[in-house]
């Protein structure tokens, strides 16, 4: 077997030295029921062709992004990651490092995340921001938490176009929880958030642009919010919509929480991705997930050490801020590496193409016959109605080799208002040919369904 | 000081300060902040001209201030930068509870395939098909390792597999009219996310005493149960690095409470092809791909921790999951009278799905239980090897995967568990895990994994054994002052905690002391 070491013989020479008869006896606390009392029937070591040919088979039955048009985003989105983000982040000592719990031999790691907060704090605008979460979803469901420990309320509000998938993971995280208002979905950018806002509100969640693609006004919910001794939640699932919108630490936001992995990282069907967390200065501590921070060392020099672990659970066990232990470290390398080959000019240029590509889009679905747009704002997504329920003719343009868009109904089924909506997204990849094909096919599809 | 023929100072020891502030090999780098500015781009994109009549007045008035940098200044930003990393490609990492082992590349490759890498958590399933496949190829793998029904992929790493599992218990005892069980057993060797996780879903944490021999006393359980009881999170292998001996009179004794046995699995790489979970009596159990099933770990995340339940648990189970449909496999997103719902956005980790599914391909159920054997041969060879030197905690028990040291052997030297792991790194080694667990004092827990060969054990051990004899000479400096080869000597934690500093700033933007 290719990944170990030892030969027979050596195998034999270190049970001598252990002073065992043999590989069993060092497993002699394992009840004699349990100890390979069973056939896997799972097949042999394989040589690394034969692996090879087998994954690349089940590769082969997808159809990648790559292969044609594609307009998939709702919460993640395909984008141009440059070969050096990728190469750097194979690099052994980035690869194959752990935690770096040994700040004297990971000062690579501890400096990058250093830059890491330092990049999301700047583009949200905040004081601060950790190392990195699991991902959106999952850092908003830990917003939500920690909005409640500072506040010491309550009522939570979910707005109405908060991606569902968040919705149902913060449902999950406050199970039962009576003080959870999840408003209605709201593909037309309405719904009124902000009246619902008490004083036992401890947060309100609102998400720009929102799960439909409207840009939402993060000043008027941050006043209401404020006025009312509650916190807003900023949720962005498209990160690179930073580099064209005001900030929302500008805006008054207290806890901002974005998907990160349209900088640097590829789709991988949905993960591995990473959550961004930026605050303001005096909520730190309670605050989740790791934090690096600078010191000396010492001969004074300066170097960067995790810090405030005072919060986290191997410390403070049962009292501790959340359960979480693992970031997504690697994924929040390959999005300050490409963060850093953007800086401000390219971040600000890549998030106007993006825009640019939308406005296109928009445009061309417009001119598509019982197509409705339903936004009068964007970023680089949006949701259109057809005449005709969404699905199968989503599923129709994906057998003719183009992928159209997420079908509401997809994240929202049984809700006969969403049934004919469709979101879709472009970004710097989308071309003119793509969106040429995309609105041909569409108004084929439509005839055809309407027939 | 001599000089050679180029002016540059040849003597050994030197210590001062250089132009670069680094020295040969050993890089020291600046902040990217300090190295690009708002002008410097590595990438080529062209300046488009916007209409703003769908921007609503949001357009971004306040500055970006991000720095930039070209790509040749990013490569060797990055690159001196890793090279202050220790990592398991240049050197052991036996750091106990964090299974190092070798990240074989086939997996990377495997990940990058456009197949894989390049499709959309929501694209039509009819275009997904090869991704379903793998996902129910790596649940069939996992549940035949474990012996256990079902299998939920999502969680996003082993915490999360933890609340995930522990969400089900809850769900399961609520559906059962059973709402009073409110009370969580936990050994005091347990990792720190046990009681995090328990907390966290409301529970109260009750913990359990282990015997002298390290292991939990099924009498000291029965004691802790009563109908108030929801749940044990027991790990096994334990913390300790030891199986649970009693763990099926245990299961039996929870059962029998009617509470769950929940077994935080991390340790799952001693057993994995040799023990089955399931045969235990366990109800739920975690499993880190990121340890057991080598995706990388990458300097702290991405992880994986899909979890395995039991048949009372299985109808439990969160969205998504992968079943067998009338056109091929296809994935359950909703379920109506789902209890638990949903724990992350679309489907989990796939990316860390390809790398375990392929590296199982790659051992097949033989190289698995050849892993785990070696795993346990190893840390036996580094007890057997040090015992007499070091002291070990309990002895009663051959060790699992890891080997455990207490910090007796350095009383009245005037060394600490961390100053002896700080020398460790001056010898060219990561330490080992350090005061975990919390039941042994100055614990030092090493796990070698199956990666490391005898010679690499032999140079660890010969390394030990001499730092030991040097702390026992009296030569307390070179621990107390250790490391001095590193990029880093000491830092200063309580400086970083008490005035933090979490972000990078102009100094003209910072705010000027008081006179």
């Amino acid at each position: 077997m290719r990944y170990l070491p030892h030969s027979a013989s050596e195998r034999a020479e270190m049970l001598g030295v252990i002073g065992a008869a043999d590989i069993d006896a060092l497993f002699s606390a394992v009840p004699k029921s349990a100890l390979k009392s069973f056939d896997l029937g799972l097949p042999a070591h394989s040589p690394e062709f034969l692996v090879e040919a087998h994954m690349r088979a089940l590769a082969a039955k997808n159809h990648a992004a790559g292969d044609g048009p594609f307009f998939v985003g709702a919460g993640a989105y395909r984008h141009h990651v440059p070969a050096t983000v990728d190469h750097l982040i194979q690099r052994s000592e980035w690869l194959t490092a752990y935690t770096p719990y040994q700040p004297e031999i990971s000062q690579g790691t501890l400096q990058m995340l250093f830059e890491f907060q330092t990049q999301v704090a700047k583009i949200t605008g905040m004081d601060v921001a950790n190392a990195s979460l699991y991902d959106g979803s999952t850092g908003t469901a830990e917003a939500v938490l920690m909005a409640k420990r500072l506040t010491k309320k309550n009522k939570v509000v979910l707005s109405g176009g908060l991606h569902p998938h968040y919705r149902d993971v913060v449902k999950a995280y406050l199970k039962d929880d009576p003080d959870l208002v999840c408003l209605a979905p709201s593909p037309e950018g309405q719904g009124d958030i902000l009246s619902q806002i008490d004083g036992n509100t401890a947060a309100i969640v609102v998400q720009t642009p929102d799960f439909y693609g409207h840009l939402r006004d993060l000043k008027a919910a941050a006043d209401a919010a404020h006025a009312q001794g509650a916190l807003l939640i900023v949720v962005i699932t498209e990160v690179v919509s930073l580099g064209l919108l005001e900030a929302p630490g500008a805006l008054g936001a207290d806890i901002v929480v974005c998907e990160g992995q349209s900088i640097g990282n590829a789709l991988n069907f949905g993960g591995p991705y990473l959550g961004l967390m930026a605050t303001r200065k005096e909520f730190i501590r309670q605050m989740p997930g790791r934090l690096c921070g600078e010191t000396v060392d010492a001969d004074g020099n300066r170097g960067f050490v995790l810090t405030l672990s005072t919060r986290e659970q191997h410390i403070r066990r049962e009292k501790a801020t959340s359960n979480i232990c693992t970031n997504s470290g690697l994924c929040a390398l390959a999005f300050s590496i490409h963060m850093s080959l953007l800086g401000e000019a390219g971040f600000t240029r890549l998030a106007r193409l993006n825009h640019h590509n939308a406005v296109k889009l928009a445009r061309m679905l417009g001119t598509v016959p019982g197509v409705e747009l339903l936004n009068k704002s964007f970023f680089n997504e949006m949701t259109i109605r057809l005449p005709v329920p969404a699905a199968p003719v989503v599923e129709m343009l994906a057998q003719a080799g183009v992928l159209a868009g997420v079908p509401v109904s997809r994240l929202e089924p049984g809700n006969p208002e969403v049934e004919n909506l469709i979101v879709l997204a472009a970004t710097e990849l989308t071309t003119h040919a793509d969106i040429e094909m995309l609105a041909e096919c569409l108004h084929a599809a439509i005839e055809e369904d309407a027939q | 000081m001599s000089m050679n023929t180029h002016g540059r100072p040849t003597g050994i020891g030197t210590s001062g300060s250089t132009a670069t502030s680094g020295s040969a090999l050993i890089p020291d780098e600046p902040l990217l902040f300090e190295i690009g500015d708002t002008e410097h781009s590595g990438v080529d994109l062209p300046d488009v001209k916007i209409d703003d009549s769908f921007l609503g007045g949001f357009e971004r008035k306040t500055k970006l201030d991000l720095a930039g940098l070209t790509e040749p200044e990013a490569m060797r930003h990055y690159v001196r930068l890793s090279r202050m990393n220790h990592s398991i490609d240049s050197g052991m990492y036996p750091l106990g509870s964090c299974t190092m082992k070798h990240n074989p590349r086939l997996n990377e490759k495997m990940a990058r395939l456009p197949g894989f890498s390049d499709i959309h958590p929501l694209q039509p399933l009819s275009t997904v098909q090869g991704a379903l496949e793998l996902m129910n190829q790596l649940s069939h793998w996992l549940l035949t390792l474990t012996n256990t029904s079902a299998v939920a992929l999502s969680p996003k790493a082993g915490a999360h597999g933890e609340l995930l599992g522990m969400m089900a218990i809850k769900a399961a005892q609520e559906a059962a009219g059973q709402t009073h069980r409110t009370i969580v057993l936990v050994p005091e060797s347990a990792h720190g996310t046990n009681p995090a996780t328990a907390a966290f879903l409301g529970y109260t944490v009750k913990p359990v005493p282990a015997k002298a021999d390290g292991t939990v006393d099924v009498e000291a359980v029965k004691a802790a149960l009563s109908p108030e009881v929801a749940a044990i999170m027991l790990t096994n292998p334990n913390t300790c690095g030891l199986f649970e001996p009693q763990v099926i009179e245990i299961a039996q004794a929870v059962h029998d409470a009617g509470a769950f046995f929940y077994c935080d699995g991390a340790n799952f790489n001693a057993i994995m092809g040799v023990v089955r979970p399931g045969d235990l009596g366990i109800d739920a159990m975690h499993i880190n791909l990121h340890k057991t099933f080598s995706t990388p770990h990458g300097g702290g995340g991405p992880g994986a921790g899909p979890v395995v339940l039991s048949e009372a648990l299985a109808p439990f189970a969160p969205v998504p999951f992968v079943r067998k449909g009338e056109k091929g496999l296809e994935l359950v997103e909703h379920v109506e009278e789902n209890a638990l719902g949903r724990v992350t956005a679309f489907h989990g980790q796939m990316g860390m799905y390809v790398r375990a599914l392929t590296y199982m391909l790659s051992h097949g159920g033989d190289g698995l239980a050849q892993a785990a054997q070696d795993a346990v041969l190893n840390a036996n060879y580094i007890k057997a090897r040090l015992q007499h030197i070091f002291s070990v905690p309990f002895p009663d028990y051959p060790t699992m995967h890891e080997a455990l040291f207490d910090d007796s052997f350095l009383r009245d030297t005037g060394v600490t568990t961390l100053d002896f792991a700080k020398a460790l790194i001056d010898e060219g080694f990561h330490p080992m895990t350090m005061y975990f667990p919390l039941v042994v004092h100055g614990a030092m827990l090493v796990e070698p994994t199956e990666s490391e060969s005898k010679q690499t054990l032999d140079r660890f051990c010969d390394v030990m054994a001499e730092l030991a004899a040097d702390a026992k000479s009296g030569n307390a400096t070179r621990f107390t002052s250790a490391p001095v080869k590193a990029p880093r000597r000491r830092l200063d934690e309580t400086r970083a905690a008490r005035q933090p500093v979490l972000k990078w700033e102009r100094s003209a933007d910072l705010p000027q002391a008081a006179e």
